[in-house]
């Protein structure tokens, strides 16, 4: 296939691996944070590639397993509530709530719609006008900016039964929050779609502040091979800065389009991570402007507070102290039919990305 | 002749001279056979020996047209290729029918015929059936249910189990996977892909036949429908005392399929296939089950993909195309709904 294939070239791994293996001295902890990463390392099989030195960790990049029991909560109570359409992407809709998840609730009547793209909310926005839709923004500042440009239209189009239940996230403060908590990582493959809305200067602290490596990376073995290889030279010379190995995609400067939209529309506030706690200031919410398109407010929103369970160990998976087999619920009482923790929801949480692709 | 512009009405379901308007005017006339024209409340078979394979499926595939098939066709391939990879012959074939009212007369004849086009192709009779009418809302346009009935040769009862596999044994497959799935997906209005992808829905019993007349020591078959190829390999080891290792350059993907599943985040090895089947054969069988599968007009793109080993029981572990190394796991879940 044009364009993948030359990344997934044997020959180009194989001398990537070669230098990977020269140049890789010291042990080596390097944390991966985009699920996406997560996903291709399991599939292509890159573990079995690397010389034992070097040690791959799943950080807490996949969106949907960071998000808190609470929101699947509210939104049930959403679905619930009479004459409300729900659309949301299609992994949210397995994720156990307190008591319901929202597949449970659309096999008992509730309106729930799986979409691609929360414009296309708008769309039945407009075909119900008598209802009330509701998005479930979840993601990074991968999505984040599609769900403002989404507030923006409904705002001059003036929809006014459109509403957004808003979990987005930003990524730096969990990642400096994971280092603060004297978590041993030695670098961090820094999530490559995100770095293409952000641009890289926003892991210069890390840099600064606690001298790890940043290498912005791609999703194709020699994207990843060539992301570690840059970590691990950077790592054996002492010398950590941001890279961007992703360059075919990512500019410095980041997408100054998407960024003014989301500078627009969202403000930050503390935020609740599943398994990590609060993290201060990683979460968007509507500013006053927007205020109107606030699903918090739509009605009495209260959900019981969240506890994670006692045996599961995704705080400390996320966190990179642990890996999936070393819980005791892994591949028994959780698996991705019966989902324990918030790792093993989705595809591209750590627990299931182990289960499916092995170890 | 059925006018067009025509719809399905509940009184066509009702038992009385709609229905039977129904299924004398378009069944019976379309799937014409001794034993259906009879008329009688079963259908009156004669069967040769003392093993029969008897099996059923459900079919409720949205769309109800797309490229490479239709439901019609899907419904006679399945229960077909259910038949034959348990060694049996397919000879007789039940279809039940449950229609939405409203829907157009046309679309159930289109669909008859191509029953009966696929049922002639398949060497098997379509001898009884079944026709309701329920609201609309009630269910989504048609729905077909068929039963299969097969002759089988006692020799070939172990090829159902597999439980003659040993450590060495080649697995064959015959041909790109994902076909199926990915052009149902793509004929969905609601993802706006165009791609030129067609299912690869078809009946498999002669390519079957060809091997097993053949007298190789074939080990197991099966068809790898929902769940795709990995969900077959995982369920052949799971708890039994081998492993199995498999090629990824030796599994065929298209090229719009590969472009649609990494699009959408699908993994091409747990897409739907309608016509692909694994076999397990005999180290020393393997070539010559292999030139018979590519003579067949079903298996031109055949591969041995892997063999069973001593290794890591209860896993199958593929090479990845980069040399690296990963475990096949049984998929949770669906990857896409309604596709057959």
């Amino acid at each position: 296939m044009k364009h993948i294939d030359e990344y997934r070239d044997r020959k180009l791994v194989r001398i990537l691996v070669d230098e990977i293996r020269k140049a890789s001295r010291n042990p080596f902890r390097i944390m991966e944070v985009c699920g996406g990463h997560t996903v291709a390392i399991r599939k292509f099989g890159i573990p079995a590639l690397l010389p034992p030195t070097i040690q791959l960790l799943s950080g807490p990049g996949c969106p949907v397993c960071v998000t808190e029991t609470s929101f699947i909560d509210k939104a049930i109570i959403l679905a619930r509530h009479p004459g409300t359409l729900i659309t949301t992407y299609g992994d949210l809709m397995r994720v156990p709530g307190s008591s319901s998840s929202l597949e449970k609730e659309k096999a008992n009547g509730a309106s729930i719609r799986m979409v691609y793209s929360p414009l296309d909310s708008l769309e039945f926005a407009r075909q119900h006008p008598a209802r009330t839709v509701i998005f479930l923004g979840i993601g990074f500042e991968t999505t984040s900016p599609a769900s403002a440009v989404t507030i923006l239209r409904a705002k001059r189009e003036k929809l006014n039964n459109f509403r957004l239940l808003s979990a987005h996230k930003i990524m730096p403060p969990a990642m400096e929050m994971l280092i603060d908590k004297t978590v041993q990582i030695d670098g961090y493959i820094c999530p490559g779609h995100v770095s293409t809305i952000t641009g890289s200067g926003i892991y210069s602290p890390i840099v600064q502040k606690y001298g790890l490596g940043c290498v912005i990376t791609g999703f194709e073995p020699t994207d990843l091979l060539q992301g570690i290889l840059m970590l691990v030279r950077q790592f054996e010379s002492k010398d950590p800065k941001v890279e961007i190995q992703y360059k075919r995609a990512v500019r410095p400067e980041g997408n100054k389009k998407a960024l003014h939209y989301l500078d627009m529309v969202f403000e930050l506030q503390d935020e609740r991570w599943r398994g990590l706690g609060p993290v201060p200031l990683s979460g968007f919410r509507l500013k006053k402007e927007y205020e109107e398109f606030e699903a918090e407010a739509f009605c009495d929103l209260t959900v019981p507070e969240a506890k994670d369970g006692k045996a599961c160990i995704c705080g400390e998976i996320l966190k990179g102290l642990k890996i999936p087999p070393q819980c005791r619920l892994f591949g028994k009482t959780c698996t991705p039919e019966n989902p324990v923790g918030a790792c093993m929801v989705s595809p591209e949480g750590a627990c299931q990305a182990y289960f499916s692709y092995g170890e | 002749m059925i006018q067009s512009n025509r719809k399905i009405l509940l009184s066509h379901g009702s038992g009385g001279t709609q229905s039977r308007h129904l299924i004398g005017e378009l069944f019976y006339r379309v799937f014409d056979n001794e034993i259906l024209s009879m008329g009688s409340d079963s259908a009156l078979l004669e069967i040769s020996p003392e093993n029969v394979a008897f099996t059923t499926d459900s079919f409720v595939v949205d769309p109800l047209f797309f490229p490479g098939g239709d439901i019609g066709k899907l419904a006679v391939c399945g229960t077909v290729n259910d038949l034959a990879v348990s060694g049996a012959v397919p000879k007789y074939l039940s279809a039940a029918f449950i229609i939405e009212e409203g829907l157009e007369f046309e679309t159930v004849e289109k669909v008859a015929h191509s029953m009966a086009e696929t049922a002639k192709q398949a060497g098997i009779q379509i001898v009884t059936g079944d026709t309701k009418v329920v609201n609309r809302g009630k269910c989504d346009k048609l729905f077909i249910t068929t039963t299969g009935i097969g002759e089988l040769d006692p020799r070939h009862w172990p090829v159902s189990t597999g439980q003659t596999i040993e450590p060495g044994d080649k697995i064959l497959v015959n041909g790109f996977i994902a076909d199926h799935g990915c052009a149902v997906m793509a004929a969905r209005n609601d993802l706006k892909v165009e791609a030129d992808i067609q299912s690869d829905c078809a009946p498999l019993h002669t390519l079957i036949r060809e091997i097993l007349d053949a007298g190789l020591r074939v080990k197991f078959m099966r068809d790898a429908t929902r769940g795709g190829l990995a969900t077959v390999l995982a369920e052949i080891v799971r708890e039994r005392s081998f492993g199995m290792d498999i090629i990824e350059d030796e599994i065929m993907v298209r090229e719009p399929v590969r472009g649609m599943c990494e699009f959408f985040g699908f993994d091409p090895l747990y897409v739907a296939n309608e016509g692909k089947v694994v076999i397990i054969v005999h180290p020393d069988d393997a070539k010559k089950a292999l030139s018979l599968m590519r003579k067949n007009e079903f298996g031109e793109n055949a591969r041995i993909m892997g063999e069973v080993v001593q290794d890591h029981d209860g896993r199958v572990v593929m090479q990845t195309r980069i040399g690296g190394k990963r475990i096949i796991d049984m998929i949770a879940g669906d990857q896409l709904p309604r596709i057959c």
